[in-house]
């Protein structure tokens, strides 16, 4: 029996397991989930051996890799959803702002997501210091907390941070790059009506981390299964529609160099995984 | 290589409808290139490629070039449609014998994605529920809808005596308690068809809708002139409960519509002929047009039914039986309903008045029980075996 840690950011996690559960299960593969609150606890419980698997965000998947190499353990992501890869955020303005660089954004105000999230927070963060712009320093940062420990898989702060942007209260948000799209289509953006002022280079999301707890062979029967499933199967279509993703892909882990920069310079983990970012109280 | 050009068009304002137009020509594998000047064009091209399935590469050098990127086009669409089957063809002549239940509330004639849920429709066989008079009825059925408020001249003058009044109000009260009935029947059975036959639907929608007017102009016609509701008879309830505890399509339908709904036409003219005011004449008349086509359809299925199941009639007549057995012991006819019709018919209070009006009220039982006799006869049952069951219906009428 192969249990995955899964963390409950919305309802639908219950449908989706429960549906590759039985998914699997109909193809002989013995898989079980926990729901975890938080992915702090889930990544400690992964470290611990509680769990031999955990669907972890890029945050999460950082720290699991640090617990486990401080133990001398080792962890892999085995598979990623095609939607995993290569994203960026964006950091826009409103179409008429008189901001037309980075260096522009010194002493206004950049609103993020919540203190955990990558895409939103800390990946567009860690951007402006590469421009020479050190949050909270030359700019003012403010922040929407929304789902802290959910590592920003809650789209509520990223969307209260599109709103200050729309409203004025800020000079620029910050967000990946599909909720852009996303926060455009629904209006809470005003179509048109802002300007993308700077983008990162690539970066992979979300991972299904496996540690070495689990059997070679079987960590290769699922991850065969899962990339197996096809979008032209009525029976898997419904799971892959409910969780974002047309095929899964194999796992890699050359996709987060820039999160572990930005995790160390904010001091979000330690280099053994423990959590020492200041104010986080998943 | 394909290419698209986007102009000014962004991805908030629509691009992605020229996009997938674009790439609807093209085989997975296949390249298209894209041009455009909307400056969230490229972030939005890749975020809206990754989530379609499509692969998404930016240009080399992009001040240089007004190409935004290339997309390699992905299978996601097609795989999403690979399995898909029209759910029959959309005329009444494209019905399927047993639609899939995981057609659901496709339209008839659509083109569906497989892996739906599946509807909870159990009245899903042609045989049970289609009959091929359905759309031809339903067509006239909504041509034939009228407004309850304009309809019924409620505020023509009239005088007649105060007992005559009390006979129309007790028969108003019975008529609101058997229209219920008949609403809820159909709009019970509509839940349970699969949409497939739609036809049947609408029919039954209507033919509820119908029943709700019914009760509409009946209780409002009762009252009129300020009184109170007559009463509802222990007996009366009884009858109509075994209607609501059919649960078999035709049999429900069967006991509804062409045994009960058939004996109201008698009623419905007769009261129509007795009536001794405008407002009740026009609301009987009213509702008889509407109850004549509940019964042909009842007729009509049957009849379709009868053809292709030999043991129906059995079961027809077990039906009967049963409900007979069931009201054994009940009183039927609520008396004060029967006292009002005789009232009615005798439109005076003297004893040669009541005495035609008894008459009249015994002729409207025979010609009921004729008119049930004929029905049946219509199902394929002999003569005798007809009028044997036609006794066996409830004293209620309905």
């Amino acid at each position: 029996m192969l249990l995955m840690g899964a963390v409950a950011y919305d309802p639908k996690v219950v449908t989706i397991w429960t549906g590759f559960r039985a998914w699997l299960a109909a193809r002989g593969f013995a898989f079980d989930f926990v729901l975890y609150s938080n992915y702090e606890r889930q990544v400690e419980d992964l470290a611990l051996g509680r769990i031999h698997a955990a669907w972890n965000s890029p945050l999460a998947w950082i720290r699991a890799r640090r617990l486990a190499e401080a133990r001398g353990r080792r962890v892999r992501p085995l598979v990623m959803r095609d939607t995993d890869r290569d994203l960026t955020s964006v950091i826009v303005v409103r179409e008429g702002s008189p901001v037309t660089s980075v260096g522009d954004l010194r002493g206004a105000t950049v609103a993020v997501g919540a203190v955990d999230s990558p895409q939103a927070t800390l990946l567009p963060l860690s951007h402006l210091r590469t421009h020479g712009l050190v949050p909270g320093t030359d700019v003012d940062v403010r922040r929407f907390d929304t789902g802290v420990g959910l590592h920003g898989d809650h789209v509520g702060g990223e969307r209260d941070a599109a709103r200050a942007l729309a409203s004025g209260e800020v000079a620029a948000a910050c967000m990946v790059d599909a909720n852009h799209l996303l926060f455009g289509t629904e209006g809470v953006l005003p179509p048109g009506g802002t300007r993308v002022l700077a983008q990162t280079p690539p970066y992979d999301h979300c991972n299904l981390t496996v540690s070495d707890s689990v059997p070679e062979r079987a960590a290769e029967r699922f991850a065969g299964l899962l990339l197996s499933m096809s979008f032209a199967d009525p029976d898997a279509r419904p799971l892959l529609d409910l969780e974002g993703l047309k095929a899964w892909e194999d796992g890699r882990d050359d996709g987060y160099a820039a999160l572990e920069r930005a995790v160390d310079e904010t001091g979000f983990y330690d280099a053994d995984g423990r959590v020492t970012a200041r104010g986080y109280t998943p | 290589m394909r290419a698209l050009d986007l102009g000014e068009l962004g991805f908030e304002h629509g691009a992605h409808l020229l996009v997938r137009h674009a790439l609807s020509d093209l085989a997975p594998g296949d390249e298209l290139a894209v041009t455009g000047t909307d400056p969230a064009l490229p972030v939005h091209l890749a975020a809206w490629c990754r989530t379609e399935g499509h692969r998404f590469t930016p240009p080399e050098d992009p001040p240089t070039t007004r190409l935004r990127g290339r997309i390699v086009r992905g299978r996601a669409d097609l795989d999403r449609w690979a399995g898909a089957e029209r759910a029959g063809a959309p005329a009444p002549g494209g019905i399927v014998r047993r639609p899939d239940p995981r057609w659901g509330l496709a339209a008839r004639g659509a083109l569906v994605e497989p892996g739906g849920p599946a509807l909870g429709a159990d009245l899903a066989d042609r045989d049970v529920v289609w009959a091929d008079i359905a759309p031809r009825l339903y067509a006239h059925a909504a041509s034939a809808q009228w407004d309850p408020a304009t309809a019924v001249p409620w505020d023509a003058a009239f005088a007649i005596p105060a007992e005559v009044e009390r006979a129309v109000v007790q028969v108003m009260t019975y008529l609101v308690e058997n229209e219920q009935a008949a609403l809820v029947v159909p709009a019970r059975l509509l839940a349970r068809v699969h949409p497939h036959f739609r036809e049947v639907l609408q029919l039954l929608a209507v033919q509820a809708a119908d029943e709700a007017r019914h009760v509409e102009v009946f209780a409002r016609r009762a009252l009129l002139r300020g009184g109170e509701m007559g009463t509802s008879s222990a007996g009366g309830r009884a009858s109509l409960a075994t209607l609501l505890a059919e649960p078999d399509f035709s049999l429900a339908s069967f006991l509804l519509s062409v045994l009960g709904e058939g004996a109201f036409l008698d009623l419905l003219s007769f009261l129509d002929r007795h009536a001794p005011d405008p407002v009740t004449r026009a609301a009987v008349r009213l509702a008889r047009r509407d109850e004549a086509r509940h019964v042909a359809f009842g007729v009509a299925h049957l009849e379709h039914r009868a053809k292709l199941d030999p043991a129906l009639r059995g079961r027809l007549r077990g039906a009967v039986e049963r409900r007979h057995d069931a009201l054994r012991d009940t009183a039927g006819l609520n008396a004060d309903v029967f006292d009002a019709l005789v009232v009615l018919a005798a439109g005076e209070w003297t004893p040669a008045a009541i005495a035609s009006g008894h008459r009249a009220v015994r002729r409207l039982r025979e010609g009921m029980d004729e008119g049930r006799r004929h029905r049946l006869e219509r199902l394929g049952f002999p003569p005798d075996e007809a009028a044997e069951l036609s006794a066996l219906h409830t004293r209620n009428f309905m």
